[in-house]
């Protein structure tokens, strides 16, 4: 679906944050990027997005570039618009692409619905707790029906209990929709808990050091199974040899 | 508790009264409240009507003043070369002391009711220009990426992000500046006053003085503070107000 390859990225300030990077997405995807704080990370993410340029290297979809709505982006905070009601927000990037409201209620609802929100159309965001301004922002980025999902620390600032409700909650609404899924994450646990693919990333000038695939179907007993036990493990070591 | 302000208040006028008429203080030089009420009640109509003339400056000179600053920001929010241009004459405005121009503007602006009103406005703009201009560039980069990302252009981006993020600026900026338009009708009222064009309470507080009307002076100088005490508490509830049915409080 999507081929980053040779990527690198030096910001004027003179940062390389990406050096050679490459990575093929394909269709309903799962793929975790994980390494340490700085790696560029979210730098590759806005590179897929088109949010940012490479300066090396290049970012190509398979036939032709995305198009407004092919691209849903989920940040580390909820980043709702505060004055607006849940509904609202939802409904802001099919307004962006210039629907009518009405034309546009009936997916907001259903897209609501799958998050778990139905009964908070009307809620201002400030009125929410932090997991449910997350799930706004989740069906907000699905409401166009993506076909690639970028996700950047989604969980990092909620607490456990609800930070394990989501991730159970995301991967019911990936095997839903469907589309691919790109997660960052500073946590080994959340990426051998979500991800097919765990892409490990080197500190900067971030690379790609090694990808390690998943056979685990994540269930409620997910986090009791040796076999996930063992893809810790290994993510572990293959983490602490990239960082060396 | 609740009735502590106004029982201090009271107080504090007992004593005054008490001072003026047992310490054998001139009326030309402190009057009394009960003076100053008399005064008030001699001539309400005069007085009313003077600050009347007066608000009627200030919110002419606030409107004045939301609409350019308004459309300055946006402009400056807009594009760089704009910024760079204008920046430096709002804060250029912003320092220069009213009294000094007002003579000047006077001249220039025939009609005098739009002189003052110029006048207001000059001190009423930098507030709400530097607090909307603050607004607009307060939403965080991550939902103009959002928006950059759904393909919204610059004018749609300025309706649906830029604008609502600046509306509590804009609404603090309008309180702040709701108060020095008022200070501004009057120091142009009182330099203009001295040139001859009588209406507002400003002249009134000028006209009492020179003919040693204290009490009347005083009165009109009262009604001018409880005006401004008012304006600032009228415009910070309709801020919140408005906040409030936005959710943002
Ligand atoms: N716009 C920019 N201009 C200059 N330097 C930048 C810019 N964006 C990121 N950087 C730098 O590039 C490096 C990688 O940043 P990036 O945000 O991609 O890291 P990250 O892996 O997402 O880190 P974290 O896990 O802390 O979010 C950092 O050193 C950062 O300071
Ligand atoms: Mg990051």
């Amino acid at each position: 679906m999507l081929t980053v390859s040779h990527a690198g990225r030096r910001f004027p300030s003179g940062v390389e944050a990406l050096r050679d990077v490459s990575l093929r997405l394909v269709a309903s995807d799962f793929v975790a990027l994980l390494g340490p704080s700085g790696c560029g990370k979210s730098t590759l993410l806005r590179l897929i997005a088109g949010l940012d340029q490479p300066d090396q290297g290049s970012v190509t979809w398979d036939g032709g570039s995305p198009a407004p709505g092919d691209i849903g982006y989920v940040f580390q905070d909820a980043t709702l618009l505060p004055w607006a009601t849940v509904e609202d927000n939802v409904f802001l990037p099919l307004r962006l692409r210039g629907l009518q409201r009405n034309a546009a209620m009936p997916a907001v609802r259903a897209v609501l619905e799958r998050v778990g929100l139905q009964g908070f159309e009307k809620a201002r965001p400030r009125t929410l707790s932090g997991g449910m301004r997350m799930r706004v922002s989740i069906a907000r980025a699905l409401v166009t029906q993506p076909r690639i999902l970028l996700m950047d620390e989604p969980f990092a600032a909620l607490d456990e209990f609800t930070r394990h409700r989501l991730q159970a909650d995301l991967l019911a609404v990936w095997r839903q929709a469907g589309c691919t899924v790109v997660f960052v994450t500073h946590s080994i646990y959340e990426a051998a808990f979500l991800a097919r693919r765990i892409v490990l990333m080197t500190p900067r000038p971030g690379r790609i050091d090694r990808e390690i695939g998943s056979a685990l179907t994540a269930g409620p007993d997910t986090r009791l199974d040796p076999a996930y036990a063992a893809l810790v493990a290994e993510v572990s070591f293959g983490m602490a040899d990239a960082v060396r | 508790m609740k009735f502590a302000p106004a029982l201090f208040g009271l107080l504090a006028l007992a004593l005054w009264e008490a001072a003026v008429r047992f310490g054998g203080v001139p009326v030309y030089e402190l009057p009394g409240p009960i003076a100053i009420v008399r005064a008030f009640l001699s001539d309400p109509a005069g007085l009313l009507e003077a600050l009347g003339s007066t608000l009627f400056v200030t919110f002419a000179a606030l409107a004045a003043a939301a609409v350019l600053s308004v459309a300055m920001a946006m402009g400056m929010s807009a594009s760089k070369l704009a910024q760079a241009a204008i920046q430096p004459w709002a804060v250029a405005l912003q320092v220069t002391p009213l009294p000094a121009i007002a003579p000047l503007i006077i001249i220039w602006v025939g009609d005098p009711f739009v002189a003052l009103v110029v006048c207001a406005t000059i001190v009423a703009f930098f507030p709400l220009f530097a607090n909307t201009a603050t607004g607009l560039a307060s939403a965080p980069p991550e939902l103009h990426d959002l928006f950059r990302l759904y393909g919204a252009g610059r004018w749609r981006t300025m309706a649906l992000l830029r604008l609502p993020a600046a509306l509590p600026y804009f609404l603090s900026g309008l309180r702040i500046s709701g108060g020095l338009a008022l200070v501004g009708a009057v120091v142009a009222e009182l330099v203009a006053g001295s040139g001859g064009f009588a209406s507002g309470l400003a002249y009134r507080i000028l006209e009492a003085s020179f003919r040693l009307q204290m009490p009347r002076m005083f009165a009109a100088l009262v009604l001018l503070a409880l005006a401004g005490i008012v304006l600032n508490f009228g415009l910070g509830a309709a801020g919140q107000a408005i906040l409030r049915r936005r959710g943002l409080v």
